[in-house]
C-alpha cells in the first residue's frame, strides 16, 4: 500500500516539472529524432494512465529508464554508485557503534560522573553539528594542517586497500558522529532502564556476582532494542550520505542524484529516489523481523 | 486527598516539593517558564536564542559594513578588530554576513516549522480523534510521506520547484508534515478518552468546541517539545540544503551557502567556513537543549523514560 504511494510520488516528479522535461533537460540544440526517441524510450509519448503501467512494470524488472544526459540506463548508472554509498553508510554506522555501545554503557553505569557529563555534552553536540560542516573541518584539520589523509576521492577496495582505507575514514567520521552521538544517548538510556528493572534487582539479590549480572541481564536486555534504533540509523545514514559524499568528491548514489537535480536529468533522479526510498522501506521492515525474532515477547 | 478551601476561597498552595506530575500535564506558560527557570542549562539555551533572535531581527544594527558590500582591497583578511571574523573572497565582512545569514536561516527555519506544524497538528488533530476512515486514509498519505528519506524528499522538490527560498520553506515543511501528524495523533489518542473530554461531550459540546478546548490544549505538551527539536533540525537542513546550492540563492548569505563558499577556499582561509559552521552549531545547540528543557517541564513521563526510572 505504502509502495504503491512512494511509486505514485515518484512517477508523477517528472510530470509536476514546469514545461516539456526533455526539452529542458536537451537545452536548445538537439535533433527531433533524439528527442522523439528519448521520449519515446522513457515511455513519455503514452497516456498518463498507461505512462505509470510502463514504468512500474519496467521498474519491477530493474529497468528505470534512459538518462536524459549519458543516454546509458538509470540502472546501470545507480548500480556504479551503489557500492560507495553502501561502504560509507556500513563503515559510519560501524564508527557509531564503535563509540557508542562502550561509552553509554559506562555513562550509565556511573551516572553523573565525570565521563558520563562528558558523554552527554559530547553526544549533544554531536546532534547539532551538521555533517558536511565536520567534514570540511575534518578536511582542513587532518588533510590540509597535518596532512595525513587525502582530501577526498574513492578507489575501489579490490584494488588498493589502504588508499580505500584512507579515503574512508574521515567521511566515515562525518557522517558516523551524528549517529555515534543519537545511539550513545539511546544505549545509555537502556542501559540504566535495564539496571533499574525487577529481574536485575533479583539476580542481585540472588548474590550473583556484579559481572554475571551486568553481562548476562543488564546488558543482553539494554542492547536488545539498540538493534531496532541501529537499523534506523542505516537508513537515515543512506540517505544522509548526500552531503558529505558532494564534500568528499565520493562517487555514490547523493552525488548521482545531486547532478541529476543540477543537469535536470529526472529519470536518474527518479530512479535514484525510488531506490533510496525502497531501501528505506526494507530496512524498516527487516528491522520489525529482525526485533520479533530476537525478543520473544514480540512473537505472539 | 481532598483539599481544605482556605478563608476567601483560594485553593490551598500546593506544599513545596509536591509530588512529581506523571502525566502529561496543561501547559501553564508561567508555570512552565518558572521550572524551565530552574533548569540551568534550558534557561541559558533559551536566552543565547533570544539573543540571535534579537540580532538576527536587527541585523544591520550590529554590523559595521553591508553584508553585501564588496571590497576587493581587502578580500580574505584574516579575523582583526576591525573584521573580527575576517573577510572573504570579495572583502565582505564575514561577521556582517553571518548576522544576516541568521536572519535568512531562522526566517526559513521558523516559516517551515510554523507550516508544518499548522497542517501537521490539524491532521494528527482529526485523525486521533475520529480515528476510524478518517485515520485511515489521513495517516497513509502520512506513511507515504514518511517513506521517504528526508534530505532526498527536499532535494526532490526544489527539483521540481526549483531553487530558492520560498520553496525551500515548502520543501523542509513537507518533510516535516508526518511527523507533527504521528505525534500529535498519539497525543490526541491519549487525551481522547479522558473523563473530562466524555463529560463535556456528553453535556453537548460541539466537535470544535471538544477539541479546541479539551482536546487540543492537553494534547499539546509533545506538540511544543516536538517543535523546538524540529527548529533545530530545520536549521540543519537550510544549511544543507543551501550548501548544495538549492536553497537561499546568493548575493544573499545564508549560514549554509556561506559554507560553500568558504568550501572552496578552505585552504587559504579557514574563517570562511568556520565561523557560519559555529553559527550553526550554536542554534541548533541551543534549540535541541531548550528542546529537553521543555519535555522535562511539560512532559514528565518522557523525562521518566529517557531517565531509565530515575534512577
Amino acid at each position: 500500500m505504502v509502495l504503491v504511494g512512494v511509486s505514485l510520488i515518484v512517477f508523477s516528479l517528472i510530470h509536476l516539472v514546469r514545461g516539456d522535461p526533455v526539452r529542458l533537460a536537451l537545452g536548445t540544440r538537439y535533433s527531433q529524432e533524439t528527442y522523439d526517441a528519448l521520449r519515446h524510450r522513457n515511455g513519455l509519448d503514452l497516456p498518463l494512465v498507461q505512462q505509470y503501467v510502463t514504468w512500474v512494470g519496467r521498474a519491477l524488472t530493474g529497468d528505470l529508464g534512459v538518462s536524459f544526459r549519458s543516454g546509458g540506463t538509470v540502472t546501470s548508472l545507480i548500480g556504479e554508485r551503489l557500492p560507495a554509498t553502501l561502504t560509507l553508510a556500513f563503515a559510519a554506522v560501524f564508527l557509531a557503534l564503535l563509540i557508542a555501545v562502550p561509552l553509554g554503557t559506562v555513562s550509565a553505569l556511573r551516572p553523573r560522573s565525570f565521563i558520563d557529563r562528558f558523554a552527554t555534552v559530547i553526544s549533544q553536540i554531536g546532534i547539532s553539528v551538521p555533517d558536511f560542516w565536520l567534514a570540511i573541518v575534518l578536511i582542513l584539520v587532518f588533510a590540509g594542517t597535518l596532512g595525513w589523509l587525502p582530501t577526498g576521492g574513492y578507489v575501489p577496495l579490490t584494488e588498493d586497500p589502504l588508499g580505500w582505507l584512507e579515503r574512508l575514514v574521515l567521511p566515515a567520521v562525518a557522517t558516523g558522529v551524528v549517529s555515534g552521538s543519537v545511539l550513545t544517548r539511546f544505549v545509555r538510556s537502556s542501559v540504566l532502564e535495564a539496571m533499574g528493572s525487577d529481574h536485575v534487582r533479583t539476580a542481585q539479590a540472588k548474590g550473583l556476582p556484579e559481572r554475571q549480572v551486568f553481562t548476562w541481564h543488564v546488558l543482553r536486555n539494554a542492547l536488545l532494542p539498540l538493534v531496532t534504533v541501529t537499523g534506523v540509523q542505516l537508513a537515515y545514514l543512506l540517505s544522509g550520505v548526500v552531503v558529505v559524499e558532494i564534500v568528499f568528491s565520493w562517487p555514490g548514489l547523493g552525488q548521482l542524484a545531486l547532478q541529476a537535480v543540477r543537469s535536470r536529468d529526472y529519470p536518474v533522479l527518479q530512479g535514484a529516489i525510488l531506490l533510496f526510498a525502497l531501501v528505506f522501506l526494507v530496512i524498516n521492515l527487516l528491522v520489525d523481523l529482525l526485533y520479533s525474532r530476537i525478543d520473544p515477547r514480540i512473537r505472539r | 486527598m481532598t483539599a481544605v478551601p482556605t478563608p476567601g476561597g483560594t485553593p490551598a498552595a500546593p506544599t513545596p516539593g509536591s509530588p512529581i506530575v506523571t502525566r502529561p500535564v496543561r501547559p501553564r506558560w508561567r508555570e512552565t517558564l518558572g521550572l524551565l527557570a530552574r533548569d540551568p542549562t534550558a534557561a541559558i539555551a533559551a536566552v543565547v536564542l533570544l539573543a540571535i533572535i534579537v540580532v538576527a531581527i536587527f541585523d544591520t544594527a550590529f554590523a559595521s559594513q553591508g553584508p553585501n558590500e564588496q571590497d576587493i582591497a581587502n578580500r580574505l583578511q584574516s579575523p582583526s578588530w576591525s573584521h573580527p571574523f575576517g573577510t572573504d573572497d570579495l572583502g565582505r565582512d564575514i561577521l556582517a554576513r553571518v548576522i544576516l545569514g541568521a536572519s535568512v536561516s531562522l526566517k526559513v527555519g521558523f516559516l517551515s516549522v510554523g507550516l508544518a506544524l499548522v497542517v501537521g497538528t490539524l491532521v494528527g488533530l482529526l485523525a486521533g480523534f475520529y480515528g476510524r476512515w478518517v485515520d485511515d486514509v489521513l495517516m497513509r498519505i502520512m506513511d507515504m510521506l514518511f517513506a521517504f528519506p528526508a534530505v532526498l524528499l527536499a532535494i526532490a522538490i526544489l527539483a521540481i520547484r526549483g531553487p530558492g527560498t520560498s520553496n525551500t520553506v515548502i520543501a523542509i515543511a513537507v518533510v516535516y508534515v508526518p511527523i507533527f501528524a504521528r505525534v500529535t495523533r498519539a497525543s490526541v489518542l491519549g487525551v481522547r478518552e479522558e473523563v473530562y473530554v466524555r463529560a463535556s461531550r456528553s453535556v453537548g459540546a460541539s466537535d470544535l468546541r471538544l477539541l479546541t478546548r479539551h482536546v487540543l490544549p492537553n494534547a499539546a505538551p509533545p506538540i511544543i517539545v516536538q517543535t523546538s527539536i524540529s527548529l533545530a533540525f530545520a536549521v540543519l537542513a537550510e544549511a544543507a540544503l543551501s550548501f548544495l546550492g538549492l536553497g537561499t540563492q546568493p548575493p544573499n548569505p545564508s549560514w549554509g551557502l556561506m559554507l560553500a563558499e568558504g568550501n572552496e577556499f578552505i585552504n587559504r582561509a579557514w574563517w570562511l567556513a568556520f565561523f557560519p559552521g559555529i553559527a550553526i552549531v550554536v542554534t541548533v545547540l541551543c534549540f535541541n537543549l531548550l528542546g529537553d528543557g521543555l519535555r522535562d517541564v511539560l512532559d514528565p513521563r518522557q523525562r521518566t523514560l529517557m531517565a531509565g526510572g530515575g534512577r
